[in-house]
């Protein structure tokens, strides 16, 4: 975990005063609400169907066990007692007063929480693996670039209003966790040639209304080139984003426009002119950054010990826990576990204030007090000694967040949907929660593998629809709900966006497709370890197609 | 998408106006002379003229109310309904069980490693 210095909480106590002053001064009527949405909005802060939601920051998805808690004592203390992790690894809640948030943003401070770069035109929240600093295939903790990228980022007064808002992810694993593909800025770290890392950079990917998967503009670049050339990017964007039309504000259509070329060749003059001056990072910054990151200290313990060999042999339901939520750790005798908050017929992604203090109580005991979010819109205790797994699933059994359906496909990424949302035009959790429930038999589940389903309930594209292996997209015709289906799309390191099975269907009918989309999976599947991704590469949506609307 | 406070006023039957009161968030609706919870108590209209003037009034009131629309509604007897299903969700919420925490039993709190 990252430790904040005395800059950091500074920062943070004079953030709540100012915005305290802000709401005191709205409420009373000196300013008015044309002058105090920016300033609400800097603050995650954004109104609703129901009430006014905020959204808090949690950087790279890194959790300490304290700021989880305090995470619940807020859902508890001033919403409905649950919040909602978004697939951007933040906490939503949603019927919170404008009159609490003061006393609310003051409790979150006390633990190093905040809603800024949450919303508004600035660089947001960055993102990156929920696995990183912990992951086999991973070459270095992509968290120590996420840092420094957050602190470069926070309250920059040159990329406070850009053209739009600006999203940044990073990965330095061989698989692609974090979608970066799909962001303003993806920045994959790899080893060059000569054995050296440092980042791929991928620029202009996005989803929403215009999708597009990103372009590759340096192959490689040097760690200590890392603030120069986000720094250059920013600027080329902010210079030439279009600032007249909000639907090709981001920089996807910039990128589009000019060309991946000229794109690169702009921001390769703007970095000639910056590479060399005051953001190119020393080791001793990075050493420093690095040195404010506690990482535990592992136990010499061997892999696969008795106590886990024994419960695999004496419970079944454990057995098959562990083989789908149990991932290798890069230390012996560790493993990394993948807590479901997709239960059936539950909202994905929402935990209740009495999950959140269990959990947070459970990674104190056998997590080193550390929790991540995962984009996937699950939690990952990261650091579980191998012979604690049996103990740790029977207390996550009994809170409900061990249903080993990860990655399968009732592990469902929804945004919230018409049910909260204003922008939405169609509900999305009830369309996960019936899909939950036709697919609630998990031997079924595993016998289809892995499939992803993605579900937004508008064109903006919070639940990454165009790169669910099955995207289910809500559209409104003539006041009724319809969705169109696309398949074969995909967030990892081969990116891709599905492709449009045919018309859109009604609200009452999308279970029904998805399950015969399924169905004809299962027919057209060569062999049974052929997953849903595959099958759709070989054959093409038309035997899909042919299946679906030849039934409906 | 785009929030109806946003999109082009169509007034095609009986609309109201609606917001979010300022200090909680909580949904109203526009009476003759200020604000009201209960839909049934919303003054109604039918001509985009009318929906125009009220909600001039009604974004007017910066104090009152935050985010004021018109929307739809449906006269059933004397009875007033929501008149699409975003506005039916602002008055009964979710059409879904808010989270609970199933079979919760008491976890030990704050263990020592």
């Amino acid at each position: 975990m990252y430790v904040y210095d005395a800059f950091d909480r500074a920062l943070l106590a004079q953030r709540v005063e100012d915005f305290r002053d802000q709401v005191a001064r709205r409420i009373s009527g000196e300013l008015t609400e044309e002058e105090f949405k920016p300033l609400r909005l800097m603050n995650g802060v954004y109104l609703q169907l129901h009430a006014y939601m905020l959204r808090i920051a949690i950087p790279y998805g890194s959790l300490s066990s304290d700021q989880l808690r305090t995470l619940a004592l807020v859902t508890r203390r001033y919403d409905r007692n649950y919040g909602h992790f978004t697939t951007r690894q933040n906490l939503q809640l949603n019927w919170i007063k404008l009159s609490d948030l003061p006393d609310l943003m003051a409790d979150l401070a006390t633990a190093k929480l905040h809603g800024m770069q949450t919303s508004g035109n600035c660089v947001r929240n960055v993102t990156t693996d929920q696995w990183a600093g912990v992951a086999p295939d991973e070459i270095e903790d992509p968290r120590i670039w996420a840092e420094i990228l957050r602190q470069h980022s926070t309250m920059h007064p040159e990329f406070t209003f850009l053209p739009r808002k600006f999203k940044i992810a990073l990965t330095a694993a061989t698989h692609d966790r974090a979608a970066i593909r799909v962001h303003d800025i993806g920045l994959r770290m790899h080893r060059n040639g000569a054995g050296e890392t440092g980042f791929e950079v991928v620029v202009g990917g996005g989803l929403g209304r215009s999708p597009f998967i990103g372009k590759t503009i340096k192959p490689f670049l040097h760690k200590r080139d890392l603030l120069t050339y986000v720094e250059a990017i920013l600027r080329v964007y902010n210079q030439y984003g279009r600032r007249d039309n909000i639907y090709k504000a981001r920089i996807k259509i910039l990128v589009h426009e000019l060309g991946a070329e000229k794109f690169a060749s702009e921001v390769e003059a703007e970095w000639q002119s910056i590479k060399d001056g005051a953001l190119a990072i020393d080791d001793a910054f990075v050493a420093d950054i690095r040195a404010r990151f506690r990482y535990p200290t592992y136990e010499v313990l061997a892999d696969d010990p008795a106590e886990l060999k024994k419960a695999q042999a004496a419970s079944p339901r454990f057995a098959t826990w562990h083989k789908n939520s149990v991932a290798p750790h890069r230390v012996p005798g560790y493993a990394i576990v993948t807590l479901s908050l997709k239960p059936e017929g539950a909202p994905p992604g929402d935990a209740t204030s009495e999950q959140m203090d269990a959990i947070a109580d459970l990674a104190d005991r056998y997590s080193f007090s550390e929790i991540r979010v995962g984009h996937e819109q699950n939690l990952v205790l990261p650091h579980v000694a191998q012979r604690d797994l049996p103990a740790l699933w029977e207390q996550l059994d009994r809170i409900g967040v061990a249903t080993p359906n990860v990655s399968l496909v009732s592990d469902i990424i929804a945004c919230p949907g018409l049910d909260y949302c204003s922008l939405a035009n169609t509900r999305s959790i009830p369309v996960a929660q019936e899909l939950t429930r036709r697919f609630k038999n998990l031997d079924t589940q595993r016998e289809i593998g892995r499939l992803h389903i993605n579900i937004s309930g508008c064109i903006n594209a919070c639940g990454h629809h165009h790169v669910g292996h099955i995207g289910i997209l809500g559209v409104e015709k003539n006041g009724q709900e319809f969705f169109q289906i696309t398949l074969g799309g995909r967030a990892d390191e081969k990116a891709e966006l599905g492709a449009l099975l045919g018309p859109a269907v009604p609200y009452e009918e999308v279970a029904d497709v998805v399950e015969d989309v399924v169905a004809a999976y299962i027919e057209l599947r060569e062999r049974p370890n052929e997953i849903f991704l595959d099958t759709v590469k070989r054959v093409g949506v038309e035997p899909f197609k042919e299946r679906v609307y030849a039934t409906h | 998408m785009t929030a109806p406070s946003q999109q082009k006023l169509k007034v095609n039957g009986p609309v109201v106006v609606t917001a979010n009161r300022l200090g909680d968030g909580t949904v109203i609706y526009r009476t003759a002379d200020g604000w009201t919870t209960e839909l049934n108590a919303a003054v109604i209209v039918t001509t985009a003229s009318a929906a125009k003037e009220m909600l001039a009034i009604a974004v007017a009131d910066d104090i009152g109310a935050v985010g004021a629309y018109v929307a739809p509604v449906v006269r059933n007897g004397s009875h007033i309904e929501p008149g699409n299903l975003r506005e039916r969700i602002r008055i009964t919420g979710p059409t879904f069980d808010l989270p609970t925490t199933p079979n919760l039993v008491q976890m030990p709190s704050h263990v020592c490693v």
